[in-house]
């Protein structure tokens, strides 16, 4: 056996079962050329500017704001997963939990990473906590963002901590123990930033009076897209992360969670997708009925162009809405694991398409009456960005699944007898 | 009491010669296209577009609307949006300012903007050698990576009010505070004022039956004002008057 091999065995978690250094090292090569790639890409647009993008002064947000705004909808199941476990005392779902945070991690740093990228003057990100606009549904979005990525940062060190290296340190095993005491408490403010970060993405369009395609009525300060995105983004959660988990079982080839666990995530998922699809269904009458043409616009100013047309509307409600949830909860297909896991991909493009309309459909329609249709497509050095994050993710995941516990047992067990 | 400055710009007297687009972009230091800017990434503050009545023929009518910051007074999209605080509403003019040292570059009030008049600096200014002797001392050059806007030559209003009140006046003279544009407008084709004030010729002209405003409906409160005689122009521009779903209208 190799120094390489010797030293990536120590690394791993005692008596689990993984590939050898060198399957690993070819699973990772594409993804590390991918997140190369986008890092050359991200650093075109840092040195030479925001015209490396095809974004413009009309289609001023483009892929990365999509990208964001997905990203952070499928990373809802950390924050969910967390709030089940810890506040509702769900403890069957706690096999899926450090995946679960991983996961969140993963789409957050991620996102903040894009947003990064995507602003023209990143040095100043700063100025939002010094000169915050309390009315800016952004300001929101970055105080919420910020904070809830510390928070996940300081859910994942405990995992990091559970590493076989680096639990040898006494430091790191006290230090680990007694953080692990705050998980819980955590969890608890985790959920409650979550919460408003994914109903304030939804509020960034809702609040664009300009926009009435975006421009929705609501409670109090907040339109109804706030609280739709929340619903959405907490059906999606477990959706996606029974995906990642199916994903991860599927590349190792071993069993990962019990059946149980796919079921109950997909019955949450389900249930909250009915629940969404019906508030969604309410949302779209009054926009359509009262609020739009309140301001003189009406449904064929929105659905007249092809292909941005009311297809969309139907394929988001119907075949990625209403039929995913039915998969998920009837006794029938739910207890089949490839139609739950068929209802999970639904959902997620669901809500995939959900943010693609909010995001591009609402900046491609015009608002000026003598205003045309507008077209956008994401040049190479965009698409490789979003790549380079993807990889990112892979990665990350990858390393924590190779060197962490990340399917701990029940409780009470020992992690490092765990079944993987 | 506080102003509110604003426009009416008469489509009938507009013949679309861009001197209003030139003389903006020579007061406020706009840099030179870049070789790679097109008619969607270049900064334009005021933007004359072309409108066509989409008729073939002997009836083929055609008119321009010069498109600028409305300066929106109720509402104000882009203020409102704004993380940092980079946008605001001047009180005493009612002129949406844009703080361009504050601004992150996230580009949220232009995605707010109904009127896509915000321009974000996709490139570093850069003028030709020699060139740089033209800037105007008055107003900063902004960076690569922020928004601008109209923001009816602030610069101007600023030495308006210096110069009031180095002669010991609290009011500024009206004649001191016109716009680049407005200046340059051979056709007289748009007229300023301070909308506030009942008698100032603004006003007045702003209440004509011909005026409208774009998309007042939306309740932002703009406060630039068009005039037109001509039927088939505020058919095609006033989304009150009628809503058209095949337009034509092009940047000039």
């Amino acid at each position: 056996m190799s120094e390489i091999a010797l030293l990536d065995r120590r690394w791993i978690t005692r008596g689990v079962q993984r590939a050898s250094a060198g399957r690993f090292a070819l699973w990772l090569a594409p993804w590390f050329v991918l997140l190369f790639l986008g890092a050359y890409a991200a650093g075109l647009c840092f040195f030479y500017g925001l015209n490396q993008t095809n974004m413009d002064n009309r289609f001023a947000f483009g892929l990365w704001i999509f990208a964001d705004l997905s990203i952070i909808a499928m990373g809802a199941g950390a924050f969910f997963t967390g709030f089940l476990v810890y506040i509702l005392k769900q403890q069957d779902l706690k096999p899926v939990l450090n995946s679960a945070v991983v996961v969140g991690f993963i789409c957050y740093s991620g996102a903040v990473a894009v947003l990064m990228v995507d602003v023209g003057q990143p040095l100043r990100a700063w100025f939002t906590f010094w000169y915050p606009n309390t009315h800016s549904m952004l300001t929101e979005v970055t105080f919420c963002i910020s904070c809830y990525l510390l928070v996940l940062i300081l859910e994942y060190i405990p995992l990091l901590l559970k590493n076989r290296q680096l639990r040898k340190i006494p430091a790191f095993l006290v230090f680990e123990h007694q953080f692990h005491k705050l998980v819980p408490g955590l969890a608890g403010v985790g959920a409650f930033l979550s919460f408003f970060h994914q109903g304030s993405l939804g509020g960034l369009y809702g609040v664009l009076r300009g926009r009435p395609f975006a421009y929705r009525q609501g409670l109090a300060i907040w339109p109804s897209t706030f609280f739709l995105f929340i619903l959405s983004a907490l059906a999606v959660g477990p959706s996606f992360l029974m995906l990642v988990v199916a994903t991860a079982e599927k590349v190792t080839g071993k069993q990962l969670v019990q059946n149980s666990v796919y079921r109950k995530l997909g019955f949450i998922s389900g249930v909250l997708l009915a629940l969404y699809v019906a508030a969604k269904a309410i949302d779209t009458y009054i926009w359509l009925n009262i609020t739009s043409p309140a301001v003189g616009f009406g449904p064929r100013d929105f659905y007249s162009y092809w292909p941005l047309s009311s297809l969309f509307l139907f394929i988001a409600t119907v075949p990625l809405g209403l039929l995913p949830a039915i998969l998920m909860i009837v006794p029938v297909t739910a207890r089949k694991r490839g139609c739950l896991l068929c209802g999970a991909v639904l959902a997620s493009g669901g809500v995939l398409l959900n943010r693609f309309v909010m995001t591009v459909q609402t900046l491609a329609l015009p608002t000026l009456s003598f205003d045309s249709f507008l077209k956008y497509t994401p040049s190479w050095q965009e698409v490789a960005t979003f790549g380079g994050v993807i990889a990112y993710g892979v990665i990350v995941y990858s390393l924590s699944y190779r060197y962490l516990p990340l399917f701990a047992a029940r409780k009470g067990a020992d992690p490092n007898a765990s079944q993987d | 009491m506080s102003a509110r400055y604003g426009m009416v710009i008469d489509l009938d007297r507009c013949t679309g010669c861009g001197a209003c687009m030139v003389a903006c972009a020579a007061e406020n230091n706009v840099p030179p296209a870049h070789s790679r800017a097109t008619a969607r990434t270049g900064i334009t503050p005021m933007l004359v577009r072309r409108l066509s009545n989409g008729t073939p023929g002997a009836d083929a009518r055609e008119a321009f609307i010069p498109i600028t910051c409305m300066q929106c007074g109720h509402e104000t999209p882009c203020v409102s949006v704004c993380p940092q605080q980079a946008v605001e509403v001047d009180k005493a003019t009612g002129i949406v300012l844009q703080m361009p040292q504050r601004c992150l570059g996230c580009r949220y009030c232009m995605t707010a903007c109904p009127y896509h008049a915000r321009y974000f600096n996709w490139w570093d200014p850069q003028w030709p050698p020699g060139m740089e002797q033209t800037l105007n001392p008055g107003v900063s050059v902004r960076m690569r990576g922020v928004v601008e806007k109209c923001n009816l030559c602030h610069a101007r209003y600023h030495a308006a009010t210096e110069k009031a009140a180095g002669a010991g006046e609290t009011q500024i003279d009206p004649l001191d505070y016109v716009p680049a544009c407005v200046e340059a407008c051979p056709t007289v084709a748009i007229l300023f004022g301070d909308l506030a004030d009942p008698s100032d010729p603004v006003s007045i002209a702003a209440d004509s039956p011909d005026c409208f405003r774009l998309l007042a409906q939306i309740g932002t409160d703009p406060k630039i004002h068009y005039k037109t005689t001509q039927d088939w122009i505020r058919a095609l521009a006033d989304r009150n008057s009628l809503r058209s779903h095949s337009p034509e209208a092009q940047h000039v």
